[in-house]
């Protein structure tokens, strides 16, 4: 597959994130024989069921086994095949955690992870179902590119440029009833690209997942109250944008992240790592999850419990900009 | 691999050999590497023998060969048991190996597929072969392959869960081109298997999980040949799994069934001890 494949558009902007990247994964599989998809017992929660049912030989259910899941991921993308592997976040990232380091990313293969119900998507499920490791875990294998779509615009963005891309990808989506970022697909996405949501002159909040579009709420919000805040997709965290991070960092006076993940390890602390190394002396604020187990409640709930709503974000702005 | 026989015992004396050769290969390359797991290498050379000599379809010259047979050593840690063979039947010079576990040494105890020819797979974490094997076998289906995949591994290795979620995944796909062979030499690090995890009745395990089961003596070379030359067809809907009996440390007097040699040194007195076991059991002739 190079360029030139016809995508056909459906109106994904009422998708969830998981439904979009079925029916893309059905669009391109259509004209690359090579794709396979395999699950774990989750074909319906990763909304798979669409290629399961046009392409039943390369669809490969390994029932309750993540383990395996990946294992055999690594053996086709061994045969030349590009297999993307959905389950969980959490079990993708740390049930089958050694099976993604040692078979596929120490390999260097191109499987393509899709790890739903990421972050605190999966709110009422509890805590052995919310996964705020992911990205700390996987950012931290080498070979690996880390991927948090922002919405489902994105994430069929995403699922298409995986296909030319080599080596393996941790793809984190949600559980995928996230508010759209995007009104249409007319963007350039590029892996390891951020992308600008909006500019401003004296916070950046950088931004992954479905914080973005609470981000930009926020820094709409703040404007009325005469702060000027840029708002950076960082959707790629692996490898991260420098410089993005670099101009935030000259152009604005602070800097703010915002994930559903802990603040150790993930997008915050990615960015810390590079800021560090810049060594602007501009401050950092990290919202996401101090260090602690989430606690159970619906999604919308949990995220403005932690911080990572409209509001949430809107006041660690104004706070921020009393210290500026 | 080539070599034309005018009788059956003239493969299995020419086998028979070849694994008196390579055992020798891999004690004076544990002396060089300041170390291995010796008594697993040499527990496993036999069926490593008749597979590369005799049974696999392999081109050294063409190691990414799309018809060829797949073969992965699950029980990586047997790496130092492999490799000279790889380099006996020309996929790298044996002078390749010189740097052994050195820095920047495409060799170390684990084979790495991205350093060394021949290698399908890099393994050494246990209870990962077979999954990868599983997959390959799916992609064999797609591609209405002709080859077949083999994989080894350790009985210590069949603790891990992974290699059960593995065996599921083969009969219920339906997988007949897997061979899977354990190395079964009843020893773990810590002493006898059955002792430190017991993993009997073995073979009933296998065959409960769907699996067409053969146990054979791993170090009686002509039951060897039988059993891969008499494989179920390719097509077949269902993997086969061969339960080798062997003798950890096989052939050398102070290592047979001895734990301590899971993985040891070997300084050049042992290795003179180590030399003369092995050729008094050369066959006679030779």
């Amino acid at each position: 597959m190079g360029t030139g494949f016809t995508y056909t558009v459906y109106d994904i902007t009422k998708l969830s994130q998981a439904e979009t990247y079925g029916k893309t994964l059905v669009e391109l599989a259509r004209q690359n024989p090579n794709i396979v998809v395999l699950s774990a017992d989750l074909a319906k929660s990763t909304k798979v069921v669409d290629f399961a049912e046009e392409f039943p030989d390369r669809f490969f259910n390994f029932g309750v086994a993540e383990q395996n899941l990946l294992g055999a991921a690594a053996g086709l993308a061994l045969s030349g095949k590009i297999p993307f592997a959905s389950t969980f976040g959490v079990f993708a990232s740390m049930r089958a955690g050694e099976q993604l380091r040692t078979d596929i990313a120490y390999t260097n293969l191109n499987v393509r992870i899709v790890a739903t119900h990421s972050g605190l998507s999966f709110g009422q499920a509890g805590t052995t179902h919310h996964c705020t490791e992911d990205i700390a875990i996987t950012r931290s294998m080498a070979n690996m590119t880390v991927i948090v779509p922002a919405d489902s615009i994105e994430t069929s963005k995403v699922v298409q440029a995986s296909i030319d891309h080599q080596g393996p990808i941790y793809i984190r989506i949600g559980r995928g009833f996230e508010p759209p970022v995007y009104l249409d697909e007319n963007y350039d996405y590029k892996i390891g690209k951020a992308v600008t949501m909006r500019e401003g002159t004296d916070i950046t909040v950088i931004a992954c997942g479905v914080a973005v579009q609470s981000a930009y709420e926020a820094a709409e919000e703040a404007e009325d109250e005469g702060v000027s805040v840029r708002v950076v997709n960082m959707h790629t965290v692996k490898p991260i944008d420098r410089e993005a991070i670099g101009s935030a960092c000259s152009e604005t006076k602070h800097i703010i992240t915002a994930e559903e993940h802990n603040i150790i390890g993930g997008l915050g602390g990615a960015v810390a790592e590079v800021m560090a190394e810049i060594g602007t002396g501009v401050k950092l604020t990290r919202l996401g999850l101090c260090d602690c187990y989430s606690v159970i409640g619906y999604p919308e709930e949990l995220y403005g419990r932690y911080g990572l709503d409209t509001d949430g974000i809107l006041n660690t702005i104004l706070d921020v900009k009393e210290q500026l | 691999m080539g070599e034309q026989f005018n009788s059956r015992d003239d493969l299995i004396r020419f086998l028979t050999n070849k694994v008196i050769d390579m055992k020798k290969k891999t004690i004076e390359l544990t002396r060089i590497a300041g170390g291995g797991h010796i008594g697993g290498a040499l527990s496993m050379m036999d069926v490593v023998v008749a597979l590369y000599y005799h049974v696999l379809k392999i081109d050294p010259k063409n190691p990414r060969w799309e018809e060829r047979d797949r073969f992965v050593l699950s029980k990586g840690h047997g790496g130092i048991g492999l490799c000279p063979v790889l380099a006996d039947v020309g996929f790298y010079p044996e002078e390749a190996m010189a740097d052994f576990n050195q820095l920047d040494s495409p060799f170390g105890i684990h084979p790495d597929m991205h350093k060394i020819p021949g290698i399908e797979m890099s393994t050494g974490s246990l209870g990962h072969g077979l999954a990868v094997c599983v997959g390959m076998g799916l992609a064999h289906r797609l591609d209405k392959g002709t080859w077949r995949i083999y994989c080894l591994l350790g009985d210590g290795e069949c603790n891990e869960g992974s290699v059960w979620e593995a065996a599921m995944a083969a009969a219920h796909f339906r997988l007949g081109c897997l061979v899977a062979i354990v190395d079964r030499n009843m020893l773990s690090i810590d002493g006898p298997t059955e002792k430190v995890m017991g993993i009997e009745p073995f073979a009933e395990k296998w065959h409960a999980f769907g699996w067409h089961v053969i146990e054979i003596d791993g170090h009686n070379m002509s039951e060897i040949l039988d059993t891969f030359e008499n494989l179920p067809p390719v097509t077949s809907e269902q993997p086969t799994v061969i339960i080798a009996r062997t003798v950890k440390g096989k052939g050398i007097s102070f290592m047979e069934n001895e734990p301590a040699w899971h993985y040891g040194g070997i300084d050049s007195e042992k290795e003179e001890i180590c030399m003369k076991d092995l050729e008094q059991a050369r066959p006679k002739g030779s």
